[in-house]
């Protein structure tokens, strides 16, 4: 072999056992544990990159810029609830316990929430004063733990939301590991401190939808039947799931797919179970329209949600609003470059970050450490979140009107072509450039 | 005293009556008649006053309760008293599944039998049954004590953490992680109370304790950082 050839630089990785593929079956060799991590899928999924816009042109007319109007107000809840939520941005800040995240945080996410409009979400664990009193629209998250759920947070909150599931680990319960179970944390769950808590995967008092109708009756009798009350499922049976919950009662459904972020879940339960968000929302509205209740019932969809292409590309395949946590996350810091050193000392990298459960977060976000905590500024974080939040909406509007729509639920599928022929099938828009859309006739 | 009759009135007017007693109590004393197993009747409640249900209930009867006393003068569906505050709820009759589920507080009477997952995921309430229980009953029980003077079915108190299980008769078998327990003073002491408050005659001393084994609080230490 000539000296200028280095046998090192034609080393070929194998696709199959990749670095990652080789490592996690060392970690599991040395340990004899599964992997828990949190955030969401991190392996290449069909998504909304995947689709685009066509703009006006000649066939159709487009709005001025600055000057014509685009809506972004929604009114969620109009089926029972004497009271909907009215957001003034359809974008909204998914359920992330107090637990998972530390109080400032919570308190930094009702904040941006309010500044801008919209509502923001209690989690697994109960609702906090910090949150209660930041936030102007709160959705308290009724779920199969019930920890810290009482009746008195429920009168105060302005939805319900039943989770059934998540999309991240659909068909699965919650997990907060005992480096994070403060003494606060602790009391709010009423569970001894230091315990690994697994949270239960399903509802303690009800089995199927038939029990479920009665149970949402029950949350509407104890509220008055003031408050709208939503569903969440992870994304697997969409369509079905969807059926199932107009017909037990929800005033709102929200779906999340898979790639969703988690606070802890096995890895193996984020990679490889649920459909991608892109598949599941044409499911979900195909369910609505054939009952007649698409926009009567009105439709959440979260799960990898990251700029306003994405909103607008939610909204056009049928959603009334759409749902954040990690890119919220991001927004106040979460895996911020500053902390890299810090990040590489506990084993990770900025950008990489993902073991929100072990509770030592240099950011602040995903800890209960007092002292790692008090690096989240609230009043800064939540500043934050809000300009991040104008920032999904301004593009979502800039997109709309370019579609020649004054409101973002005017856009519509026909809006949207995709690139590739997988997007194309699970989206049901035509492949760009064709009117082929897979699996449906000329 | 206030009688309501649901042949007549709706479960809602009969809650949004007994809601309003919240913001100014009229009346502290209240009959349901001709219930007829109907779902949700008197959940929510928030004022001390007393309800009395004259005939069975159906599910979530007396569901988060707070502060009253209900008596069922039958049987009751799923989810009686499920995620009780405080307050006492007594059945007269047999309690379906579920009964006192994640209760935080007050005390659940069964003079009955109650059905599986009695006092699942229960978070400090006490529920006294006078009969049996069913299977999976305290799964994950976190709080609280549940006695029991009859028989338990399969799967007592899998996967407990704090609740104080007293059961008189026999357990067909228990769940993972929970294990018989020695009868010491304080449990013959809080077994006479419960007993005496739920106003049952039994003798303490011939009941059996179970409780947490403990072993499933953390996953494996040694591991801790590679979860
Ligand atoms: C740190 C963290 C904690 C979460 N906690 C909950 C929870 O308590 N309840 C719940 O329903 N979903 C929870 N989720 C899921 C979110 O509500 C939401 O479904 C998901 O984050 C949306 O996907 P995205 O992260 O890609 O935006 C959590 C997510 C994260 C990242």
């Amino acid at each position: 072999m000539s000296e200028d050839i280095k046998v090192t630089d034609g080393l070929r990785e194998s696709a199959t056992f990749d670095r990652t593929t080789m490592n996690e079956i060392r970690r599991a060799a040395d340990t004899g544990i599964y992997d828990i991590r949190g955030f969401g899928a991190k392996r290449k999924l069909p998504h909304f990159d995947d689709l685009l816009f066509l703009g006006a042109s000649m066939s159709r007319y487009p709005l001025e810029g600055y000057r014509e109007k685009c809506n972004t107000s929604v009114t969620l809840g109009t089926r029972y609830a004497k009271k909907p939520i009215v957001l003034d941005i359809p974008v909204t800040i998914a359920g992330m316990s107090f637990g998972a995240l530390s109080a400032n945080a919570k308190e930094a996410l009702g904040r941006g929430a309010s500044i801008m409009g919209t509502s923001t979400t209690t989690g697994d664990g109960g609702m906090t004063p910090e949150e209660r009193g930041q936030s102007t629209k709160l959705v308290y998250q009724y779920l199969p733990s019930r920890y810290g759920m009482n009746p008195d947070d429920l009168r105060k909150a302005d939805a319900i939301e039943v989770v059934l599931g998540q999309g991240a680990k659909p068909g699965g319960g919650g997990m907060l590991l005992g480096q994070k179970i403060t003494d606060r944390v602790a009391k709010m769950r009423t569970l001894p401190m230091g315990v690994d808590q697994r949270s239960a995967c399903r509802h303690p008092d009800w089995t199927g939808p038939d029990d479920l109708a009665i149970k949402i009756q029950e949350l509407r009798e104890i509220t008055d039947w003031q408050v709208p009350i939503y569903i969440k499922v992870g994304a697997t049976r969409t369509y079905y799931d969807v059926k199932l919950a107009v017909k037990a009662g929800a005033d709102v459904i929200v779906v999340d797919g898979m790639q969703g972020g988690t606070a802890a879940t096995q890895d193996v339960f984020i990679e490889h179970v649920g459909i991608p968000t892109l598949a599941a929302i044409p499911q979900a509205v195909q369910a609505l329209q054939e009952m007649g209740m698409h926009r009567k019932v009105q439709l959440i969809v979260s799960g990898g949600i990251r700029n306003g292409a994405d909103v607008a590309k939610c909204m056009a395949l049928g959603a009334d609003a759409v749902a954040i946590g990690t890119a919220a996350l991001v927004a106040l810091g979460c895996n911020h470059p500053k902390y890299d050193e810090e990040f590489k000392k506990i084993g990770s990298a900025a950008g990489f970050y993902d073991d929100y459960h072990e509770g030592k977060d240099p950011a602040g976000i995903s800890t209960q450490d007092p002292e790692l905590s008090k690096r989240l500024d609230p009043v800064v974080a939540g500043r934050k979140l809000a300009n991040y939040l104008n920032v999904l909406t301004l593009e979502a509007q800039t997109l709309a009107r370019a579609c020649g729509k004054n409101d973002l639920r005017n856009l519509e599928p026909e809006d949207l072509v995709a690139l590739t022929v997988e997007s194309a099938a699970m989206a049901r828009v035509p492949l760009a450039g064709t009117n082929w859309v897979p699996g449906q006739k000329f | 005293m206030k009688t309501i009759n649901l042949e007549r009135q709706t479960v809602r007017e009969l809650n949004q009556a007994l809601h309003d007693q919240a913001i100014e109590c009229t009346e502290r004393e209240w009959e349901v008649l001709d219930p007829k197993g109907q779902h949700n009747i008197a959940c929510g409640l928030d004022q001390n006053i007393s309800v009395d249900i004259k005939g069975h209930a159906g599910y979530y009867c007396a569901g988060m309760n707070k502060k009253a006393h209900i008596t069922v003068h039958g049987n009751v569906g799923q989810g009686v008293a499920e995620n009780m505050m405080s307050g006492m709820v007594r059945v007269k009759g047999d309690a379906s599944q579920a009964a006192g589920a994640t209760a935080h507080g007050g005390l659940l009477v069964i003079e009955g039998n109650a059905g599986a997952r009695c006092g699942i995921s229960m978070k400090g309430a006490d529920i006294v049954v006078k009969g049996d229980i069913g299977h999976m009953s305290c799964f994950m029980g976190q709080a609280g004590a549940l006695v029991v003077c009859g028989n338990a079915g399969d799967a007592l108190g899998d996967s407990l953490y704090e609740t104080h299980i007293y059961v008189k008769g026999t357990v067909k078998s228990l769940g993972a992680d929970c294990i018989a327990k020695e009868m010491r003073d304080e449990h013959i002491d809080e077994l006479t109370a419960l007993l005496n408050r739920a106003g049952v005659d039994e003798d303490p001393s011939a009941f059996t304790r179970y409780g947490s084994a403990r072993q499933l609080y953390n996953f494996k230490v040694d591991n801790a950082s590679a979860y």
